[in-house]
């Protein structure tokens, strides 16, 4: 029992101070026949070696992506993560500390995530952005649930290139709520459906750029659609790497940015945890949802930071918050400003054509291979192929080469009938050998 | 007229056939220094009792509701800046709507000034 | 504190913002050089580079690990937090949950390479299965709050398959509850109607009968309570809403009172979330991430959301759609926080059921000893009773002399200590919430009690201003929360004069 410092002796004389007799005495008021006599039916307590013994077998029969030439995008993101963010994240002050209430004794996570705040606005060019949201599936449906506080609208119109997880994270949240979504059908690009789609009850429109096949979007024109019909445009984004290389949402318009964050300082993780960024106008901040870090000075008049404009949040507003969220993602967050600080603009902007280059040159090989079409017009570092037959089955084959390809988009949606797409991803991680063992690979099963 | 209290720690004061209305000192005192101040838009109906504005302080959030019905005429649009001017006169300049009064008679329910000095006190 | 030339004090470095002094020309991370080719962006290249300055690394070490020296942790000392559950957070669980074999693991990789991950994640469902006595578990909620959603709509999706979707759409909660409660209520689209609570910091059993009816979708009750309580009627709250047709959400905020003692199954809960982050010791991180996987009783378990685990044949598969199954939808993109359940497992198997029930034990136990040593000098509310595994105070034996909950937490702050929970739950006035944890030897309590005592006698003394002028050691005196509030200042931004404040901060 490792990690409990109590003994025996110090226990009896806890009961004599407490004036019980056994510990029994301080559950009296739990229902008797509740009580279990015994410790339930699990295994007792191991040592570190056991555990360890029992949870590598675990991890060991999975193949991890670095294991194998690696290609999957499609909403999470093999990138390098310099060693030392995990060693900065993982110092005490960072890793066993709670949520700032205390400001006092909380200055460096009040700082950090007060620099996050501004690298995520720049970042995606908006004029302020919140301390982070779980994930960006879940800040998706935050953000459309505030687009409808905004506008007193309830109906939510999604592009077909939003990421069918996350459209249905929205669908489930946001139906429980009373809205109304809208969810179009799977498009590699439709601006112009989506302009169709609204009317005069649309809260919002989402628009997923790059989307889920990798297509970027001009987001310009609908946002344009979307004021003029009184909607809010909503853009969202898996990939947050790409910003160091195309448009930013901001600078296009968009009254709320939100997406996934992993790909800077996290790790894929097989899901999570992972950190969704959120960002809007000044003028919608009240009925934005998350934790907020703002400036102010203390009692000497030094500058420093708390958390601010908590009113919106659920331990003050109750059932009139504007949203129940009680957490950010505090640490995630923390490696994500570590990060970007150790890339800088010179640094985003170097990995991010990286990741473009290497994108560029395995949709170059891929459409060499007879059978194979690239489908996404423009892209960052992830496109869809139409192959000639079924791509969970490709996909297969190619494991058998070492090679993971990509995502068969019939496995986020299987009501589309897009069998045959392949969602493919590359990043600065993939070597020139990775890419030219792809094509050769894909060349060999498709002959 | 004089003034009336709600059980809300509103005021209102009929000046003609409108009601200006605002937060009482005792509750501006309670509150703490106010952050903001969520104020309803013009032209909006609303009925006794209903909850009409918000008013922040750093850690707590009220409800604020019409202490008499009618439609709102008027904002003080200077507490958007500055809402510390709630905490400066909250039965003066802190004032927060003016209401064009729909049924004069609902002021009967309303506390006096002695009243409201000993429901506060309690 | 005395004046210095550099600002320093001792091990206590100042730091700007990474912004007073980052190069947009400098980055931290070497890179090959691209190789030039044309571009596939159609014309929609990003015209201006974000102006996001870079450290090279030894300065960015620097800067985070000063950052850092600014904060409170566990690891620094008890941090008793009432309803957080501040325990030891074990390195075993961060070793494991780095290792490349779960780390470097793709959600959306093919199955067959991630048999190691799904056996993880069942066998996590199988130890919180078998500890709550409940018949199924959604791993995927994020946090707390998000396992509250979780819960909240599989209600709801039962409520409508039993064709009662647009008739039962009142949820009650006390009083008492966490905030999250009558949020995540509303946000799935219910009404909340508040419980009262007795005198004595139970749910008022009489109010909760007035208000059952055939509109009621059910209660969310955090047991035990946000009194540091057992809600001793909890069979008897059970059956009554039951009775009325309506579900028991319980909020497991307060679990590790209980782990391994009595399972939420025996009391009639339908569905409850657990804060790994709490109960099961993964960290806190300044605020998360969490996991709050929730378990379901029969009556729920079909409406669990997807994804789902499946054994097909030998091997293990991900139920990732929710058409042709009962499931109400998804909570998240992909199957939660995998990094979490690592951590969780490694914990829940270093304890054993053994050791489990031995953490809530001593949870309870150290949370008494401080109840019996502080009652005799602070006003204990409920304190005639056991608590569970906190203990609940207020500042009405300090007040009359001017001194109230939020001076005594800055007092502590000086004396080195993370406060405990204030003003929380609002059902005490000047409520100060103390939860020490099963990690904290005899010896940190005894001299935490000291501190709270010394405290106590210099109230008595009548030594007003030391407290109005707490704290006095920390990096910062009290903060202005109102000018933060007024003008809200949430990002740094370019052009803008911080040598003030840099001169401040260096005073």
């Amino acid at each position: 029992m490792r990690y409990l410092p109590l003994s025996d002796e110090d226990r009896a004389q806890m009961l004599a101070v407490i004036g019980a007799k056994s510990i029994d005495d301080l559950y009296v008021d739990v229902p008797r026949e509740a009580v279990l006599k015994a410790p339930v039916a699990l295994p007792a307590h191991q040592s570190e070696m056991e555990v360890e013994r029992l949870m590598k077998p675990l991890a060991s029969c999975n193949i991890p992506a670095g294991k194998t030439a690696f290609f999957l995008g499609a909403g999470a993101y093999r990138h390098h993560v310099p060693a030392s963010v995990d060693h900065l994240i993982q110092r005490s002050e960072f890793l066993t500390t709670y949520t700032p209430y205390q400001p006092e004794i909380a200055q460096g996570t009040l700082q950090a995530l007060y620099e996050f705040q501004t690298q995520v606005a720049l970042l995606l060019d908006m004029e302020v952005a919140n301390a982070s949201m779980y994930d960006g599936s879940t800040g998706l449906h935050e953000a459309a649930m505030m687009a409808s506080r905004v506008t007193k609208r309830s109906r939510v119109v999604l592009s077909g290139g939003v990421h069918p997880h996350y459209a249905e994270t929205v669908r489930t949240a946001c139906e429980a709520h009373g809205l109304e979504i809208v969810t179009l059908p799977a498009a590699i690009d439709d601006e112009a459906a989506v302009l169709r789609a609204m009317d005069a009850n649309t809260a919002a429109v989402i628009v997923q750029s790059p989307n889920v096949f990798g297509t970027i979007t001009d987001l310009k024109p609908i946002v344009a659609g979307a004021n003029a019909a009184g909607a809010l445009m909503i853009a969202s984004f898996t990939e947050a790497m790409a910003f160091g290389l195309i448009e930013p949402p901001g600078a296009m318009g968009a009254d709320i940015v939100v997406g996934e964050g992993q790909s800077i300082g996290n790790a894929l993780n097989f899901g999570g945890p992972y950190v969704g960024l959120f960002a809007t106008k000044e003028k919608y901040l009240r009925q934005s949802p998350g934790r907020l870090a703002g400036e102010t000075v203390d009692a000497d008049g030094k500058r420093g930071f708390v958390l601010t404009l908590s009113t919106r949040e659920q331990h003050i507003r109750r059932e009139k918050a504007t949203s129940n969220i009680c957490t950010n993602s505090g640490l995630c967050t923390l490696a994500w400003t570590i990060h970007m600080t150790l890339l800088g603009a010179e640094g985003l902007k170097r990995v991010a054509t990286l990741n473009h280059e290497n994108a560029c040159d395995l949709a170059d090989a891929l459409a060499e291979v007879p059978g194979v079409e690239v489908l996404t017009p423009r892209f960052f570092n992830e496109f869809a192929i139409r192959l000639p037959k079924r791509a969970d089955i490709v996909l297969d084959a190619l494991m058998g080469k070492g090679i993971v390809g990509g995502v068969p988009f019939s496995r986020l949606n299987p009501r589309e009938g897009l069998e045959n797409v392949l969602l493919v991803c590359a990043t600065e991680t993939n070597t020139p050998e990775d890419l030219n063992a792809y094509a050769a690979a894909l060349k060999d099963i498709l002959q | 007229m004089t003034k009336k209290y709600t059980k809300d720690h509103e005021w209102v004061r009929i000046e003609g056939d409108v009601a200006v209305v605002g937060i009482s000192n005792f509750a501006a005192e309670q509150l703490g220094d106010v952050v903001y101040v969520e104020l309803p838009a013009i032209g909006k109906a609303v009925k006794q009792g209903a909850d009409m504005a918000v008013v922040e302080s750093a850690k707590a959030a009220s409800d604020v509701y019409a202490p008499i019905s009618g439609e709102i005429v008027a904002v003080n649009d200077a507490l958007n800046g500055n809402p510390e001017k709630v905490n400066e006169g909250p039965e003066g300049d802190g004032w927060f709507v003016k209401i064009k009064v729909a049924n004069a008679s609902e002021l009967e329910a309303l506390m006096d000034e002695a009243a409201y000095a000993d429901f506060a006190k309690a | 504190m005395t004046a210095t030339v550099s600002g320093n004090h001792g091990l206590q470095q100042a730091e700007g913002l990474l912004f007073d002094f980052a190069s947009l020309k400098r980055t931290g991370v070497d890179m090959p050089a691209p190789r030039g080719r044309p571009d596939r962006l159609g014309g929609l290249g990003r015209k201006v580079a974000p102006p996001l300055p870079g450290l090279s690394e030894p300065e960015a070490v620097r800067h985070y690990v000063r950052l850092s020296q600014k904060n409170y942790a566990i690891d620094l000392g008890l941090f008793p937090l009432g309803s957080c559950t501040m325990k030891h957070n074990p390195r075993l669980n961060e070793r494991m949950a780095r290792l490349e074999g779960f780390a470097d693991l793709h959600p959306l990789q093919p199955m067959q390479t991630v048999q190691g991950a799904l056996l993880l994640m069942e066998e996590l469902s199988r130890w919180l299965m078998t500890l709550t006595g409940m018949e199924a578990v959604a791993l995927s909620p994020k946090a707390g709050a998000h396992g509250e959603l979780c819960g909240m709509l599989a209600i709801r999706a039962a409520l409508i398959a039993r064709g009662e979707g647009e008739t039962r759409k009142r949820v009650l909660v006390p009083e008492s509850a966490h905030g999250t409660n009558p949020a995540t209520a509303a946000a799935c689209g219910f009404i909340v109607d508040e419980i009262h609570a007795t005198d004595d910091g139970h749910v008022d059993i009489e109010d909760l009968k007035k208000k059952l009816g055939p509109d009621v979708a059910g209660i969310m009750l955090t047991n035990p309570n946000t009194c540091g309580l057992f809600e001793r009627d909890i069979r008897t709250i059970a059956d009554l809403i039951h009775g009325a047709g309506g579900y028991f959400y319980c909020d497991g905020a307060n679990y590790n009172a209980i782990v391994g003692r009595v399972r939420p199954g025996d009391l009639g809960v339908d569905a409850m979330h657990i804060n790994l982050h709490k109960t099961f010791s993964t960290p806190h991180g300044g605020g998360g991430p969490g996991a709050g996987p929730t378990v379901l009783s029969e009556a729920l378990a079909p409406f669990a959301p997807v994804p789902l685990i499946t054994l097909h044949g030998e091997n293990r598969e991900l139920i990732e759609h929710s058409e042709g199954t009962q499931a109400f939808g998804r909570m998240c993109a992909f199957h939660g926080q995998m990094g979490m359940f690592t951590r969780a497992l490694t914990y829940m198997m270093s304890h054993g059921s053994d050791g489990l029930r031995q953490v809530a034990e001593d949870a309870v136990l150290n949370a008494n000893y401080l109840l019996a040593r502080l009652k005799l000098h602070f006003s204990a509310p409920f304190g005639e009773r056991p608590c569970m595994h906190e203990v609940l105070l207020d500042d009405s034996s300090i007040k009359p002399k001017g001194v109230e909950t939020i001076d005594m937490a800055k007092a502590l702050l000086d004396e080195g200590y993370h406060p405990f929970t204030t003003y929380f739950p609002l059902v005490v006035h000047g409520a100060m919430l103390i939860e020490p944890t099963e990690t904290e030897p005899k010896r940190e309590l005894d001299r935490f009690a000291d501190v709270m005592i010394a405290l106590a006698e210099r109230v008595k003394a009548g030594e007003v201003e030391f407290f109005k002028q707490a704290p006095k050691l920390t990096p910062m005196r009290r903060l202005d929360d109102t000018r933060a509030a007024r003008q809200p200042k949430l990002r740094w931004r370019r052009g803008e004069n911080s040598g003030a404040a840099a001169k401040h901060a260096a005073e």
